[in-house]
């Protein structure tokens, strides 16, 4: 049943007409944190979805401006927890851009392996809480049993499994474990093998692409002007890809395709983040037998101060672009910091795509969004 | 004392007779009564535990896990453990709720599950009431639990467990028609209503091969059907955990709740029980034809046995669609229900009968 087919109670003859109101969340399993919807319904149709965010605001970006510049990237770890090492990268490549510091070749090697590592344990959870919001349970042990993997390699080289906080400005905080190399290779052999398991228990399922296709249209021109990026953006055709369109680290040495569909709906958006899993590991595999041999952090003063002036870094979080804006005054700390959060503007995005849709709808689309809340709110 | 493993009708006549003799014909009734509830209560808490202990293996082997393994061998306690953590547990109450329909809807949900059980034949001799029109019983009783569910979102003052009452009453009502057709195509092929009779007509074949392709679709739309009637994935949309949170009960809380989710266990056995019986034979051992010796082994084996057997591969099948398939929708849930299930169900009736009139069943 289409929107316009709802008849709408007069308001003006029925005085005790009132709205649906229903509050989703602040605890909800599907909103993925916490994170309230208001809904104004009319049955089971959305009418109205008003996001209500800031629940677990922490004031990070006030916080920076007490803090030298190694101890900020620590901080952009507890943003998008699920690409932590990308948003680390993106604070120091902009330090080191103020800075004009060349980093060596193989720190940049090694960034962008576990960047795309990172996309891809990103991915896989995203996947597992996806077919949990869909109702399909199982998913969700499928893909947090094979992001274990990644996790493990994390542990090793950086010390940390969720957020590693392994870079540093100038470079990264140590070596990579002797076994890195051998158990990366065995994990995108052993996943190449997984992914198709994905796509049959899932993607062929005539109930998924039934719930999934024409599901939270949203056309490019819309997805450009609500600042819709990442996989959510490339779902509807807007070609945002950072790692194309401005490359840092080794992406300028690697061949990939951008991931790119059309359709602008749920199934479209699903379709870029599997496609991005195989792509990433391309790119793990084009790289991870010619990590040049060298230091692993250039030569740094001790305390860092950025010149005066406005520095401005971005780079492709697995959720979409993420930036950051540095004003500095030349002290030890910065005297203003942006950050620009990918989810926040894919977040604005919802009630464009909601509207008219059911409930079970709207979580789908909020799935398919793959929204991290503590990015959101930061 | 005459105890036959084989037919059990001896066993419970020689209990009334020496019940006759002891007492007036009235008080043997009520201590008959007072048996067949304590039987029926015995067995409905060993059963749903049984089935929740069930259900967490299953679903850990489709996870990839282990499953409970702690409490007890194998994790058997588990279930006795949850069941005494929720016995202990505080009934809290609902501000501005319904208190007397609040308190009724799990009672109502839970008796409803227990009428059908008595109807049901476990093994020969073995069911509490043999019915002329027990399938008839079955169903017109097993749709009273659709009352409990409105009323507990309608009572508990909650807009999810209204949207979910509604969902559930939406989606049973629709199913009702589909699980009732596609046991009407067997009804018509046996001429009969009565489950006992209904068993003993698939002495030398089950219906689901006795009724060539009308049986076999009408067994698949009742698996369907029926697992959409008992509110379980991927048609769970009633308490539909990531929308709903958990629907019609959200605000239940200790037994309450408990009473809820044994009884949403021991619809699924009712049913996988009723398509045990009607499709797959009940108790009836699998004969096939004239193969004497081969009908002679499985004679062998005790009819309970067969009937648990074939259960357990329903409720297994059962299990196995929830832990794979996504959700569906409330929209494509009716439709499936009303422009695809009750047309070929309608069709396959007049097909059974057609077939039926010219003789062509086995």
């Amino acid at each position: 049943m289409s929107e316009n087919q709802i008849v709408t109670p007069p308001k003006d003859i029925d005085l005790d007409y009132q709205d649906y109101v229903i509050n989703m969340g602040p605890q909800h399993p599907s909103t993925h944190g916490v994170m309230r919807f208001l809904l104004t319904l009319k049955g089971e149709t959305v009418d109205n979805v008003q996001p209500h965010c800031g629940y677990i605001h922490r004031g990070i970006e006030k916080m920076t401006e007490r803090l030298t510049y190694p101890q900020i990237v620590h901080l952009t770890d507890r943003l998008d927890y699920l690409s932590a090492h990308i948003n680390n990268e993106a604070v120091c490549l902009c330090v080191e851009n103020a800075l004009q510091i060349e980093v060596p070749e193989r720190v940049k090697y090694i960034r962008t392996i576990i960047d795309e590592l990172n996309r891809i344990a990103s991915h896989q959870l995203w996947w597992a809480a996806f077919g949990m919001d869909m109702g399909a349970l199982t998913t969700f042990f499928y893909g947090l049993r094979d992001r274990e993997y990644i996790l493990d390699i994390f542990e090793e080289t950086t010390g940390g499994r969720l957020i590693q906080s392994y870079n540093t400005p100038g470079g990264l905080m140590n070596d990579l474990h002797k076994d890195f190399q051998t158990k990366v290779k065995k994990f995108i052999k052993d996943f190449r093998k997984v992914l198709p398991e994905y796509d049959r228990l899932l993607t062929g399922n005539v109930i998924f692409t039934e719930r999934s296709k024409g599901i939270g249209y949203i056309s490019k021109e819309d997805a450009i002007s609500y600042g819709v990026t990442g996989p959510s953006g490339r779902g509807s055709g807007f070609a945002c890809d950072v790692r194309k369109i401005a490359p840092y680290s080794a992406y300028d040495k690697v061949q990939f395709k951008e991931a790119l569909y059309t359709e602008g709906d749920t199934f479209a958006r699903y379709k870029v983040r599997m496609d991005e899993m195989w792509e990433s590991m391309n790119i793990i595999e084009q790289l991870i037998d010619n990590i040049p041999q060298g230091d692993y952090a250039a030569k740094m003063k001790a305390v860092i101060k950025l010149p005066v002036g406005e520095y401005y870094q971005r780079v492709e979080a697995a959720r979409g672009e993420f930036g950051v804006h540095i004003i500095s005054d030349g002290n030890k700390n910065p005297y203003r910091l942006k950050l620009r959060s990918p989810n926040f503007s894919n977040l604005s995005a919802i009630n464009a795509m909601a509207k008219g849709h059911k409930i079970a709808d709207l979580v789908a689309i909020s799935g398919s969004l793959d929204l991290v809340i503590p990015d959101l709110d930061r | 004392m005459p105890f036959d493993i084989y037919d059990f009708s001896s066993f419970t006549g020689w209990i009334d007779a020496s019940l006759r003799a002891a007492m007036s014909p009235f008080w043997t009734i009520f201590t008959e009564f007072v048996l067949l509830g304590v039987a029926f209560l015995a067995f409905y808490a060993v059963v749903g535990l049984l089935l929740v202990y069930a259900e967490r293996r299953v679903c850990a082997f489709m996870q990839c896990r282990v499953g409970p393994n702690r409490v007890g061998p194998w994790g058997l306690f588990q279930t006795v453990a949850d069941l005494i953590k929720l016995l202990f547990k505080e009934l809290i109450h609902i501000k501005k709720a319904d208190k007397i329909l609040f308190n009724l809807a799990p009672f109502i949900v839970i008796i409803a599950s227990f009428f059908a059980l008595a109807a049901i034949p476990f093994a020969k001799g073995l069911h509490a009431v043999d019915l002329n029109i027990g399938l008839f019983y079955v169903m017109a009783v097993s749709s009273v639990g659709v009352v409990g569910i409105l009323l507990a979102g309608w009572s508990s003052n909650s807009k999810y467990s209204l949207i979910g009452a509604m969902r559930s009453g939406a989606q049973i009502i629709s199913y009702e028609l589909s699980v009732g057709l596609s046991l009407l195509v067997i009804v018509v092929l046996a001429g009969t209503l009565q489950l006992s009779e209904i068993v003993e007509l698939q002495r030398d074949g089950w219906f689901l091969f006795k009724g060539h392709l009308p049986a076999v679709i009408a067994f698949i739309i009742f698996l369907i059907a029926s697992t959409a009637e008992i509110n379980r994935g991927p048609f769970d949309l009633a308490e539909a955990e990531s929308e709903l949170t958990a629907g019609f009960h959200t605000e239940y809380s200790g037994i309450k709740f408990a009473f809820f989710f044994l009884a949403e266990y021991m619809n699924m056995f009712i049913v996988a029980s009723i398509a045990a019986t009607v499709f797959l034979g009940g108790w009836m051992p699998l004969h096939i034809g004239s193969w004497d010796g081969f009908n002679h082994i499985m004679d062998y084996i005790p009819p309970f046995v067969w009937y648990a057997g074939k259960t357990a591969v329903i409720i297994y099948i059962i299990m196995l669609f929830k832990w794979t398939f996504p959700r569906l929708r409330i929209d494509q849930l009716l439709t499936l229900e009303w422009k695809y299930l009750l047309p070929i169900n309608l069709f396959n009736i007049l097909l059974m009968a057609f077939l039926v009139l010219m003789g062509w069943h086995f």
